[in-house]
C-alpha cells in the first residue's frame, strides 16, 4: 500500500499498462516532456520513449482518428483529451468510428481505445475547462463510459479500461487530482472489482444517493452531515456510467424507497434522467416518493465566479434528501 | 492615423511581394524592416507600404508596445496576487500584435485568440474589459460590435472559420472591409484552420489569416506541428503567404497592409506568418522550465521587439526624454486604471447564471431559476413553508 494522489495513481496505472503490454501507446497534447497539464503522464515519455508516449500535433480529431488506425493495426491507444471542452473536435471520430467499428465489422475489428478525459468543474478555470460531457457518450451505443472517484479505483480502472477490447471513455474528476488515498499497487486486476460494477460507499437505510466521479466525495460528506440529523443515507458510486450497474441501485432503492441522484452535468437529458426512469420502471412499487435530481443547471458552464452556485454542493444535496424524505425543503409547497 | 489607407506610394507598387495569379511567398525570406539591433533595413517593395508613417507615428507605435507590455505585466501581477484566475501573457509578441492591430480600419472585423490582448487594445477595448473573463466575472469582456473584434476564442483554431464566414458576408454585401483571424502556430494543426483555408480560397473571400508563430504550443515546439515553415502550408491551399519578422513592428504593419489591401480589392485571402517568440509561460499556470531551454529565451531576448524600435528611435534622435517620459506615463496610467478596475469590479449576482442562455424566454431555464431563487431564499431565516 502506498499513499498516492489521484493523479499519481493514474500515472502508476498507466505505467503498469505500458510495462505489461508493448502494444499500449499513449497519445495526447503536452503529455511528453511536460507530463500533461495535470502531470498525470509525468515521467512516462522519459521511461518509455517518444514512440510509446507521443506528443501529438494539436488536433483532437486526429488523435482519435489515428488511434482508430492504430487499433486496426493491433495497438491499444490511450488518448488524452487535455480538457473536457476540447473533446468536441474529436466527436465525429468517437461517435461515428470508435463506437461503431465493432458492430459495423460484425466483430472482426476491435477498438480497444481508452480516451482519458479530465472533466468537471470547481477549479476556477476559464470557459471550456470545466464541462461534464459524459451524457453525449453514454447516449452513444458501442462506448463504455466510466468515471473514477478515488485513487485506488483510478489505479485499477485505468488498467481495466486499457485491457478492455471495447472502447472506454475514462472520466477523471480534475478537481480531485490532488486528493490522496491508499493505493494497493500490487492489486490483482483479475480479482479487483470490475469496472462495470457500482459500489456502495456508505451504507444507509432512509435514502439512496447515487452519484459518480467528483461528487462521490461531496455525497459522502452530505451523508455524514445527514447522519448528524438522524437521517441514514446510502451513497452509491456508479463507477460505470454505461452500462449502469442497476442491480446495485435497485437493491438499495428497494431498501430505502427513496432516490436522489446528483451530478455536475446539466439536468435535462442527463444521466439522472436515465437513472430515475430506469429505477421507476424496475422498482415502482418500492418507491415512497418521486426520484429527485440535484444537478448543474441547464446552462453553458458559467464563469468561475459563479461556478459554486452551479455545482451541486453539500447543502443542495441535503435539500434534495429532505425533498425525497418529504421534510421541509426549499421547494416545500410547490407542486411538481 | 495609422489605420488610414497607406500612402500613395503603396498603390504604385504593382506586386508587393505576393501575387494572386501564382500564389507563392517571398522565398524563405523573412520580411524585416528593422534589424534586431535597431537599424532600418530598406526594401524596395515593403518600404512603399510604410512610407507614410511619420516620425510621430513611429513614436506612437513604441508607446503602444510599451503600454501593452505594461498591461500584460500588470495582469500577470494581478493573477499572482489572486485578483485574476489566470492570464495568458503576450510578452515578446507586442510587435506582431501592435503592427497588425494598427494596420486595421475601423470597419474591419477581428477574430482573436485568448492571447491577442494587444490587438484588442488597438481596437479600443478598455484594459479592465481585457481581463474581465480572466477574473472569472464573465465569459467575455466586451461587445464585439462596439469595437469590431469578436471575443477571445479558447477553442484552438475555431475562429479561423468564423473570420472566413464573416468575410463571405462582406463579399456578399459588396463591402470593402476585411475579416482577420488571429491564431497560433499550434492552431494550424487543427482541422478547423485547414477547412477555413479551403473555404477562403474556394470563395476568394476578403480574409487575412495572421498566425503568430511564437514557437510553442504550451510545451510543444513548433516542429511537432510542422516540418515545413508554417507559411508554406498556405500555398497548398492556393493562398498566398508571407513570412514576416514578428518582432519588427514596421514590417508587420507593412505586410498586414499589403494583405488587407489585396483583400479589399477582391484579391482574396492572404496568410501571414509572424515569426515571434512567447517569452513568458503559456499561462500563469504553466511552468516552462519543464520543457524549454533557457538559452532559447536568451537568444530571443536579444531580438526584443520594443528594444529594437527604441534603438531605431534613439538613432533617429526621435526618442527624446520627453517622448519616453510621456510613453511611460501613459503605461503607468493605464496600469493604474487596470488595477483599480479589477479591484473594484463587482461580483456577479448568483441569478445572473441564468441570463442570456437564450434570446427568448425558455421554460426549462425559468423553472430552474425559480427553484434556485427559492433555494437561496431558504437560507434567509424565514420559515420555509411561510416564505412560499
Ligand atoms: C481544441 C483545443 N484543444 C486544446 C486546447 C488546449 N490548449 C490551449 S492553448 C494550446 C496551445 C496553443 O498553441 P498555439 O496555437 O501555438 O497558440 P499560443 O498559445 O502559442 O498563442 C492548447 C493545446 C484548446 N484550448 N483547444
Ligand atoms: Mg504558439
Amino acid at each position: 500500500m502506498s499513499k498516492l494522489t489521484f493523479a499519481r495513481a493514474i500515472n502508476a496505472g498507466l505505467r503498469k499498462s505500458l510495462e505489461n503490454d508493448p502494444k499500449v501507446v499513449l497519445m495526447g497534447e503536452d503529455i511528453g516532456a511536460l507530463g500533461g497539464v495535470f502531470r498525470v503522464t509525468d515521467g512516462l515519455q522519459k521511461d518509455f520513449g517518444k514512440h510509446r508516449v507521443v506528443d501529438t500535433p494539436l488536433a483532437e480529431s486526429a488523435i482519435i482518428g489515428t488511434a482508430v488506425g492504430l487499433a486496426y493495426r493491433g495497438y491499444r491507444p490511450v488518448c488524452e483529451i487535455q480538457f473536457d471542452g476540447f473533446i468536441y473536435p474529436a466527436f465525429d471520430q468517437i461517435v461515428s468510428q470508435v463506437a461503431k467499428m465493432h458492430y459495423r465489422t460484425q466483430g472482426r475489428v476491435n477498438m480497444p481505445i481508452t480516451i482519458r478525459v479530465p472533466f468537471g468543474g470547481g477549479i476556477g478555470s476559464p470557459e471550456h475547462h470545466s464541462e461534464s460531457p459524459e451524457a453525449y457518450f453514454t447516449h452513444t451505443s458501442g462506448l463504455r463510459v466510466i468515471s473514477v472517484s478515488n485513487p485506488q479505483d483510478a489505479y485499477t480502472m485505468i488498467q481495466q479500461a486499457i485491457a478492455s477490447d471495447d472502447p472506454v471513455l475514462y472520466f477523471e474528476p480534475k478537481r480531485r487530482y490532488h486528493d490522496k488515498g491508499e493505493v494497493d499497487e500490487a492489486a490483482d486486476l483479475s480479482t479487483a472489482l470490475s469496472m462495470e460494477k457500482a459500489r456502495v460507499v456508505a451504507a444507509g437505510s432512509d435514502v439512496t444517493l447515487v452519484t459518480y466521479g467528483p461528487l462521490v466525495k461531496t455525497a459522502s460528506d452530505a451523508a455524514m452531515a445527514a447522519a448528524d440529523e438522524g437521517v441514514s443515507v446510502e451513497v452509491i458510486d456508479l463507477r460505470s456510467l454505461a452500462p449502469i450497474d442497476f442491480p446495485v441501485v435497485e437493491a438499495s432503492v428497494r431498501k430505502t424507497g427513496r432516490l436522489v441522484i446528483t451530478h455536475e452535468a446539466g439536468q435535462s437529458g442527463g444521466l439522472g434522467a436515465e437513472i430515475a426512469a430506469s429505477v421507476t420502471e424496475r422498482c415502482f412499487n418500492y418507491l415512497e416518493s418521486a426520484p429527485v435530481r440535484i444537478t448543474g443547471f441547464d446552462i453553458p458552464y458559467p464563469y468561475s465566479k459563479l461556478e459554486m452556485h452551479h455545482l451541486p454542493d453539500l447543502d443542495r444535496i441535503l435539500d434534495g434528501v429532505d425533498r425525497a424524505l418529504g421534510r421541509a425543503n426549499s421547494l416545500s409547497g410547490l407542486e411538481g | 492615423m495609422l489605420t488610414d489607407e497607406p500612402g500613395q506610394d503603396a498603390y504604385k507598387a504593382s506586386n508587393p511581394g505576393i501575387s494572386a495569379a501564382s500564389p507563392r511567398r517571398t522565398g524563405g525570406d523573412l520580411v524585416q524592416l528593422i534589424s534586431p539591433e535597431g537599424e532600418r533595413i530598406s526594401h524596395p517593395e515593403f518600404d512603399l507600404w510604410v512610407s507614410d508613417v511619420t516620425d510621430e507615428q513611429l513614436c506612437s507605435l513604441y508607446e503602444d508596445m510599451l503600454v501593452i507590455r505594461r498591461i500584460d505585466a500588470e495582469a500577470t501581477a494581478l493573477q499572482r496576487q489572486g485578483e485574476l484566475a489566470l492570464w495568458p501573457p503576450l510578452l515578446g509578441q507586442e510587435a506582431s500584435q501592435i503592427g497588425a492591430g494598427r494596420a486595421l480600419r475601423d470597419d474591419d472585423f477581428v477574430f482573436p485568440s485568448y492571447r491577442d490582448n494587444g490587438v484588442a487594445y488597438c481596437r479600443g477595448v478598455e484594459p479592465t474589459d481585457l481581463v474581465r473573463a480572466w477574473r472569472g466575472n464573465a465569459l467575455s469582456g466586451w461587445d464585439p460590435y462596439r469595437y469590431n473584434i469578436a471575443t477571445q476564442q479558447i477553442i484552438i483554431g475555431s475562429q479561423s472559420l468564423h473570420a472566413t464566414g464573416y468575410a463571405m458576408g462582406i463579399q456578399n454585401d459588396g463591402a470593402d472591409s476585411v475579416a482577420v483571424a488571429l491564431f497560433g502556430d499550434g492552431a494550424t494543426s487543427e482541422g478547423d484552420v485547414s477547412e477555413a483555408m479551403v473555404f477562403a480560397a474556394s470563395f476568394q473571400v476578403p480574409v487575412v489569416f495572421i498566425c503568430q508563430n511564437n514557437h510553442w504550443a504550451i510545451s510543444e515546439p513548433v516542429r511537432i506541428q510542422s516540418h515545413i515553415q508554417i507559411a508554406d502550408r498556405a500555398s497548398g491551399f492556393g493562398i498566398p503567404a508571407i513570412r514576416v519578422d514578428g518582432n519588427d513592428v514596421l514590417a508587420v504593419l507593412a505586410v498586414t497592409r499589403i494583405a488587407l489591401d489585396r483583400a479589399r480589392k477582391g484579391g482574396g485571402p492572404t496568410f501571414i506568418e509572424a515569426v515571434t517568440y512567447r517569452m513568458g509561460p503559456h499561462t500563469t499556470a504553466d511552468d516552462p522550465t519543464r520543457y524549454r531551454d533557457a538559452n532559447e529565451l536568451e537568444d530571443w531576448a536579444a531580438k526584443d521587439p520594443i528594444a529594437r524600435l527604441k534603438a531605431l528611435l534613439l538613432t533617429k534622435g526621435l526618442l527624446t526624454e520627453e517622448v519616453e517620459a510621456q510613453a511611460q506615463a501613459k503605461a503607468d496610467e493605464v496600469a493604474r486604471k487596470l488595477r483599480a478596475g479589477v479591484i473594484n469590479m463587482p461580483d456577479p449576482a448568483p441569478l445572473d447564471l441564468f441570463k442570456h442562455v437564450y434570446s427568448t424566454p425558455n421554460s426549462w431555464i425559468e423553472r430552474q431559476r425559480d427553484h434556485y431563487s427559492r433555494y437561496l431564499e431558504s437560507f434567509n431565516g424565514s420559515t420555509q413553508e411561510g416564505a412560499l
